[in-house]
């Protein structure tokens, strides 16, 4: 079984635009992956391509081992979509659109009713199933498409930036959900542009850019390998600003940043507590009084940035890239 | 294969059956519905779409009928008999384009083609519920214009049973404008333009036939085009049908076997253009 989801060189392109640019991935059965990645980077026609909606120019992709492009009928059985670009129908209730879909997979009208009853309950929906759809919130528009994705318990799953537009709340009963889905065995491709988003649901990354995968792992994973931790230091007394950047410039791999308006000093650096101790230590030897000390991991956001644009990565020293993390993994 | 059709388990959802010629029947009926609830939900395209053609009637019959003559026919009685066939005509085409255009490009541009893309739907039969239900509201158009006709004086002279093959011609021509209206509305970006665009062809295959003038009345490549134009052979069957006067206007060829002219027709359109539907719909990106 090569995985619940297996393209290799997947290419597609819209006239001189390479929209897919060789495009390789694979999702076991029953795990998340999160695709990242900014605005055009090819998230959208990845989905596009394993849901059967557009034929790759070259490439294969399996989905739920059927061919997507041999036997797409097959791959459309095994699975869901919901996300910004497969809509409910707004004139329809919440209600007809679940029927509607069950029986298109081909359910017949009981069982498509009786389905559609559940999932009602099952993302509470059952008190506005009977009103048009176009006059839902954004957050319950978003968990109806999410059961109409459910209907028949799809093997594979693909949701294309499910919380754009949600407000925090309803973006926590979505995940909410998607959790129990997972819970219960199904495999989950997500593409994402929010960093939490991936950080909080998928257990793989993969990093996105120019139509290719330029980075992949666990967020854990991406962290440490595209760039370091920092310490950053808030200093009680602003006078004390710049001792505190000579001091730290001994621990750290290049000039510490200082950001007076915060009394904040950060300096990239290489170790972990034992150095935090070390920085402490010395700071209480000088006589600089802080109000805050902390070792930082880089955030997913300095990942995603330090991945997609170096140049800007570079000029905010927000994150470090190895040279190599572009042309990692793959 | 059976397994491949399983889904996990489940109290409701037990397997998915293959697809076969039931489901491709079941697909058509489940999208038919959904267009009617539509149309049923926002009934202003409904009684918009018959206002129009209903102003149209009593402006000809009691502004213009008096200035029209056909040759070979009488006054202005005759007029607004012969002028009918034309309207249901008319009404039919200008109502099934819009419709199905501006649906099928809605459809598009709202991401519900993509969702029905992603189901194992049988291929074709979004567009073909679409034209279903452009057909039933067709029906319903008809029976509207009947009352109106009838109140300006129009009758059927030939019986019901010639009336209603009349009929039939009417709606059978309507479904392949439908398949038109679907192509285009695939065919383009946005619903505004699916709307302009359709005035495009609708105007001059609406005006430039017999529906509300004799054809032989026009200079000669006019003529021509008018005689060979799909709705005249079906307005000059209808008319034959129904027994309305200024039937003989035309020596015409398709005039002259105009029922079966407009049955070709129709079915020519039909399939071209569903054809061609179907392959847009598959490669829709």
């Amino acid at each position: 079984m090569p995985g619940a989801i297996h393209a290799e060189g997947l290419v597609k392109t819209y006239g001189q635009l390479r929209a897919l640019d060789g495009i390789d991935l694979t999702v076991p059965e029953g795990s998340v992956l999160g695709l990242l990645g900014p605005n055009g980077a090819g998230k959208t026609t990845t989905v596009r391509v394993l849901t059967t909606l557009v034929r790759p120019d070259a490439g294969t992709a399996t989905v739920a081992g059927h061919d997507v492009v041999r036997a797409p009928d097959r791959v459309r059985r095994s699975i869901g979509l919901s996300g910004q670009f497969a809509a409910v129908d707004d004139r329809l209730t919440g209600r007809e659109n679940l029927r509607m879909i069950g029986e298109l997979y081909g359910l017949r009208a009981r069982p498509a009713r009786q389905r559609a009853d559940e999932l009602l309950t099952q993302f509470d929906l059952t008190s506005s199933a009977d009103r048009s759809s176009g006059t839902y919130s954004g957050g319950m528009r978003r968990r109806l498409d999410l059961a109409c994705a459910l209907v028949v318990r799809p093997s594979v799953m693909f949701l294309d930036e499910p919380s754009v537009g949600l407000d925090p709340t309803s973006r926590l009963m979505l995940w909410d959900a998607i959790d129990r889905l997972v819970g219960a065995g199904t495999t989950l491709l997500l593409t994402t542009q929010y960093l939490e988003e991936a950080d909080r649901l998928a257990q793989d990354i993969a990093v996105v850019d120019h139509g290719r995968i330029i980075a992949q792992g666990t967020p854990h994973e991406l962290k440490t390998q595209t760039s370091r931790q920092q310490v950053e230091v808030i200093v009680e007394r602003g006078e004390q600003i710049d001792g505190t950047a000579s001091l730290l410039s001994r621990f750290s791999l290049r000039p510490p940043e200082v950001d007076r308006t915060r009394s904040l000093v950060s300096a990239p650096v290489d170790g972990g507590v034992s150095l935090l101790t070390e920085v402490i230590g010395a700071l209480a030897g000088a006589g600089i009084e802080i109000s805050d000390i902390s070792l930082r991991r880089p955030t997913l956001d300095e990942v995603f940035v330090a991945l997609t644009d170096p140049a800007l990565a570079g000029r905010s020293e927000h994150a470090m890239v190895s040279a190599g993390a572009s042309s990692e993994k793959g | 294969m059976t397994v491949a059709w399983a889904v996990q388990s489940g109290s409701a959802v037990d397997t998915l059956r293959p697809p076969s010629a039931g489901k491709a029947v079941r697909d058509v009926v489940v999208v038919t519905r959904r267009n009617l609830i539509r149309m049923v939900r926002i009934p202003e395209v409904l009684i918009l779409s018959l206002v129009q053609p209903i102003v149209f009637v009593l402006l000809f019959a009691y502004l213009f009928a008096g200035s029209f003559s056909l040759p070979g026919a009488g006054g202005p009685e005759a007029y607004r008999e012969y002028m009918m066939a034309g309207f249901f005509a008319q009404t039919i085409a200008f109502a099934t384009a819009s419709n199905s255009s501006v649906g099928m490009a809605n459809d598009l541009r709202s991401g519900m083609v993509d969702r029905f893309r992603s189901l194992p739907m049988t291929r074709g039969a979004l567009l073909t519920g679409r034209t279903v239900a452009d057909l039933a509201q067709n029906v319903v158009l008809v029976a509207v214009m009947v009352g109106c006709a009838l109140i300006v004086g129009w009758r059927i002279h030939n019986g019901l049973p010639r009336a209603a093959a009349a009929f039939a011609l009417l709606l059978l021509m309507g479904y392949a404008l439908s398949w038109v209206g679907v192509l285009i509305g695939l065919s383009v970006r946005a619903p505004e333009a699916a709307a302009t665009g359709n005035f495009l062809w609708l105007f001059p295959l609406t005006f430039l036939s017999n529906a509300f003038v004799a054809p032989s009345t026009l200079p000669a490549p006019l003529r021509w085009a008018a005689e060979w134009n799909p709705l005249s052979a079906t307005v000059q069957a209808a008319r034959e049908l129904f027994g309305n006067p200024g039937v003989h206007a035309s020596n015409a060829w398709p005039a002259q076997h105009a029922a079966t002219v407009s049955l070709v027709w129709s079915i020519v359109i039909a399939l071209v253009c569903r054809t061609l539907a179907v392959r847009r719909y598959r490669s829709a990106a």
